[in-house]
């Protein structure tokens, strides 16, 4: 948990990042609220506002008396979600830092495609 | 939620005149029901007597407690939901470890002997040995088997940790999240080791010489405070109309703790050339409690 940012959003995340990498693929059940409180060691209140967030977006949704499960086509909207935000989270501050040490972007983008070619 | 504890202008005063000493000044608070409350501070500062107040074991100078809707002094109906785990409890002379396990029923209902017993094994406590001849960390963890075992509905734990090592502390943070998420019930926590319990806590009371400093969601305490550090000239600049809560600095750098730093606040440090760090609770409760400017000298770090 790092401490700049509410552990709830945390959660969600971790859970966001778990669905998008396939480690917990769609239909397939979630960890308790408890289970999470117990493995990462916090609130169960915390860890069900956290799980919360997601059932109000429609990532996850609940089993009654059985559990929560991942919905089916939740992989696709977060990743639509992601795609979104990269530009401002990666593009944004890769060129602001490369404009710092005097990368033109045509540098900058023939740097990408020598490191992706490695 | 309703609310479980409620204080009013709480105050306890110790002595007469000149030389009276505020243990409690002016405290108004509400705890939630079946939450983990944090009361952290410094030694002395009044965490203790707060919690003697709320227990009934004081007699408030001024103000007004309700614990369950009523006045807790010497008043059973409030009291057998209470337990209060402190550091210096006193047993009997003859006492020995199941004696105390076993006399526990009688003060709390909801006493679970199963659970007990289950933890003697985990935390390793020597059943049959005199309480008088129990090392310090052994004589702690009766204390927290007991606060655990009770199943109070409103449990205090005055720094329950005195002398456990690190293994036996988090098996306490660990069975009292796992007992409390199976049997939810409102715990107060009293602790100085802050690191160490921020991420069980779901609300946080901070007193201060008395005064309760800060009374807000665990939550909403992350991120409430950033660090902003670079060059004096710089932070100075950037901090000249925002609030801080705490400065330090070494020769030209500085850090400046800013409370409530919003979005914008902080792409505006960063194209000022500032770096931005998390404070984390502990690192708050510090900065809150010591003084707004005690580290703005120059060469002070920390």
């Amino acid at each position: 948990m790092d401490d700049s940012r509410p552990i709830f959003l945390q959660i969600a995340e971790q859970l966001e990042n778990d669905i998008v990498s396939g480690a917990l693929p769609e239909e397939s059940q979630v960890p308790s609220t408890n289970e999470l409180a117990a493995y990462l060691r916090i609130n169960p209140a915390t860890a069900g506002k956290g799980v919360n967030l997601l059932v109000e977006a429609g990532i996850l949704y609940k089993k009654r008396g059985i559990g929560m499960f991942v919905a089916d086509g939740a992989r696709e909207r977060l990743v639509a979600q992601r795609r979104d935000r990269f530009r401002e989270q990666y593009i944004a501050p890769l060129l602001a830092e490369a404009r710092g040490l005097g990368i033109t972007p045509t540098q900058l983008a023939a740097m990408i495609g020598e490191e992706d070619a490695r | 939620m309703s609310t479980i504890v409620r204080a009013t202008g709480l105050t306890k005063t110790y002595g007469i005149g000149g030389g009276a000493v505020h243990a409690v000044s002016d405290a108004s608070f509400a705890l939630e029901e079946n939450r983990i409350h944090g009361l952290l501070g410094r030694n002395g500062a009044g965490k203790t007597t707060l919690m003697q107040l709320l227990t009934g074991q004081e007699f408030a100078t001024r103000g007004t407690i309700e614990v369950f809707g009523e006045r807790p002094v010497e008043n059973a109906r409030v009291l057998d939901r209470v337990c209060f785990i402190k550091e210096s409890q006193r047993y009997p002379d003859d006492f020995r470890v199941r004696h105390v396990l076993r006399s526990a029923p009688g003060f709390f209902p909801e006493w679970d002997a199963d659970f007990a017993d289950e933890l003697v094994e985990r935390f390793r406590v020597p059943l049959g040995r005199r309480m008088k001849k129990l090392s310090r960390g052994q004589l702690s963890a009766v204390g927290v088997i007991v606060g655990l075992a009770s199943r109070a509905p409103l449990t205090f734990f005055d720094e329950p940790y005195l002398g456990l090592d690190a293994v036996a502390r988090q098996l306490f943070y660990d069975v009292l999240l796992a007992d409390y998420a199976e049997h939810p019930r409102t715990v107060i926590l009293s602790t100085h080791l802050i690191d160490e319990v921020s991420n069980l806590l779901e609300h946080v009371l901070v007193i201060d010489d008395g005064r309760i400093v800060i009374d807000a969601d665990a939550d909403d305490l992350r991120g409430a405070a950033i660090d902003v550090v670079g060059a004096r000239s710089a932070v100075d600049a950037f901090t000249a109309d925002r609030e801080v809560l705490h400065r330090a600095g070494l020769g030209g750098l500085a850090t400046a703790t800013v409370a409530n730093l919003d979005d914008a606040g902080r792409k505006a440090a960063r194209d000022a050339g500032l770096e931005l760090a998390p404070v984390s609770l502990q690192q708050l409760v510090i900065r809150t409690t010591v003084g707004a400017n005690a580290g703005h000298t120059n060469g002070e770090n920390e």
